[in-house]
């Protein structure tokens, strides 16, 4: 599971590995918005926590199909999936890897664009925590996802398709856990509801993304 | 003699032939009847004026489009346990019908809220969580599509199901903390003490019960029409395979 | 015709939308079965010969 997992980290960070691309996308998607609502400082303030919510899932969609198609293309998910390592363990290190070269990224690059988007000092602290906490549900939604569409050829549009709605409910919380960091309110609520989201995607996403995989690997 | 038998695609064709035009009658005439009576013989509303007259469509489409889905989860979970093919394909055969329904109870709820509420559209729960159940529909319906093996897309759509209806739950709850509602609670519920008056409620029963016989009447159509496709693939096959033997 | 007083058209509206979109399911389902069964039947009769 270890190997697994340090191997698709390093992969990712060799050149063409596509490590970049998620966080570049981040910062644009970011960039773009002002561009489009105008540069009104308090409009922006206003919308920087879900903006920087969406853009952050958006990025993090991009790089999914990449968690399982390399490997099938080239042969060597079968060979993974007939090791000794059960299918859900394949899963989570494949999907911790994804979380690691996409997620953490992302959280660390998030506060940076908060000064963008003119975000409240207040929402800095609550941003990075929830992302910290979100992106992990994120990947391991979108892991299940990446093992649905897997053999198909084009899967991409249909990935988003797919994905998409199961991550509402993360939106949700984690925007409304930056929006009520930055208005200083309680955050109790989404930051349960946004760790309640995440573990149980830990526990229960492995189980149902090896099912697919073993359907689609049949 | 058990309900798995109909399990049998040949039994479950050979049933539902004659079931069909008579399920369709009976819900397209109860449609008329229950419709008929709501938009002619009903007073308005004493607040709503007329519009009270959509409710007879919109509650019963809404009522269907999460039953669909209900449906539509109950049938994977045989086809992912027993692997009955006539349940998948249900499943299949369901999904289309559902969506139709979705699409009728936001286009009645918009039209209906556009001069109650003064809008269109509101980020109500409600309202949300149909949009929501609505691209369920649209991602199950594309994986159908997408995937060439029968049985592979069953296994997998089934899966893409169940772990579909357990996020659409938890987006009901997330759109109810997130969106104060303008939308009034269920109109219909065995325990509420106050429910919609009699007037409205004797034809919006008759209503929600034809749209329920009408959704059987489609299911079954569409699921012996999914049948009937199988079963020529099937033929297609063993020809080609004749015809490489000679 | 009961009057609808200035709701007219909402509700008129409403039931156009909905009958029509009924009549797009049942239409649709009603002709691709009777399509397939057309088609089954050539099968069944090029699988006898």
């Amino acid at each position: 599971m270890k190997a697994v997992f340090i191997r698709d980290v390093t992969l990712a960070f060799r050149a063409g590995g596509g490590f970049g691309l998620a966080l570049a996308f981040f910062l644009i998607v970011v960039i773009l918005v002002p561009f489009g609502i105008g540069p009104d400082r308090a409009i922006l303030a206003r919308i920087a926590p879900g903006i920087l919510w969406v853009a952050a899932l958006l990025a993090c969609l991009l790089s999914l199909d990449r968690i399982f198609a390399l490997d099938y293309e080239d042969g060597s998910l079968p060979l993974l999936a007939t090791s000794p390592l059960p299918l859900e363990g394949l899963v989570l290190a494949k999907s911790a890897a994804h979380m690691v070269v996409t997620g953490l990224p992302l959280t660390i690059a998030a506060p940076a664009l908060g000064f963008l988007l003119n975000m409240q000092a207040g929402a800095y602290p609550w941003l990075v925590v929830s992302l910290a906490i979100g992106t992990p549900a994120l990947s391991m939604i979108g892991a299940f996802g990446a093992a649905l569409t897997v053999g198909l050829r084009r899967g991409g549009l249909l990935l988003s398709l797919l994905v998409l709605p199961l991550y509402v409910p993360t939106l949700i919380f984690g925007a409304d856990l930056v929006r009520r960091g930055a208005d200083g309110l309680s955050v109790t609520v989404p930051l349960m509801m946004l760790s309640v989201i995440t573990l149980g995607a830990v526990a229960l996403m492995p189980f149902a993304a090896a099912a697919v995989l073993r359907i689609n690997l049949r | 003699m058990s309900i798995w038998e109909y399990a049998n695609p040949k039994k479950f064709s050979a049933t539902v032939t004659p079931i069909i035009p008579w399920a369709f009658a009976l819900g397209l005439g109860g449609l008329a009847v229950g419709l008929i009576w709501g938009f002619f013989f009903t007073p308005d509303d004493y607040r709503q004026g007329a519009t009270v007259k959509i409710i007879y469509l919109h509650v019963p489409s809404a009522f269907l489009a999460i039953n669909a889905w209900l449906m539509m989860l109950v049938t994977s979970l045989i086809w992912v346990v027993r692997r009955h093919h006539v349940s998948a394909l249900a499943a299949k055969a369901a999904a289309p019908v559902g969506v139709v329904m979705t699409v009728m109870a936001l286009a009645t709820g918009a039209i209906w809220g556009q001069p109650i509420w003064g809008t269109w559209w509101a980020w109500d729960p409600r309202l949300t969580s149909f949009l929501i159940l609505f691209l369920f529909y649209l991602g199950y319906i594309a994986l159908w599509e997408a995937i060439p093996d029968p049985d592979t897309a069953a296994d997998l759509t089934s899966i893409l199901c169940i772990v579909g209806s357990v996020f659409a739950l938890l987006s009901r709850y997330a759109a109810v903390y997130w969106a104060q509602g303008l939308h009034q609670p269920a109109s219909l519920s065995l325990d509420a003490e106050e429910n919609v008056a009699d007037v409205f409620w004797q034809p919006l029963v008759l209503c929600m019960v034809a749209f329920g016989i009408l959704f059987v009447a489609l299911v079954l159509l569409r699921t012996r029409t999914e049948i009937a496709k199988r079963r020529i693939a099937a033929l297609e096959a063993r020809a080609r395979r004749s015809e490489v033997r000679v | 015709m009961p009057d609808l007083g200035p709701y007219a058209v909402p509700v008129l509206a409403a039931y156009a939308v909905s009958l029509s979109l009924f009549a797009v399911i049942v239409l649709s389902s009603w002709r691709s079965w009777i399509k397939v069964k057309r088609q089954l039947k050539e099968v069944e009769k090029n699988g006898e010969s």
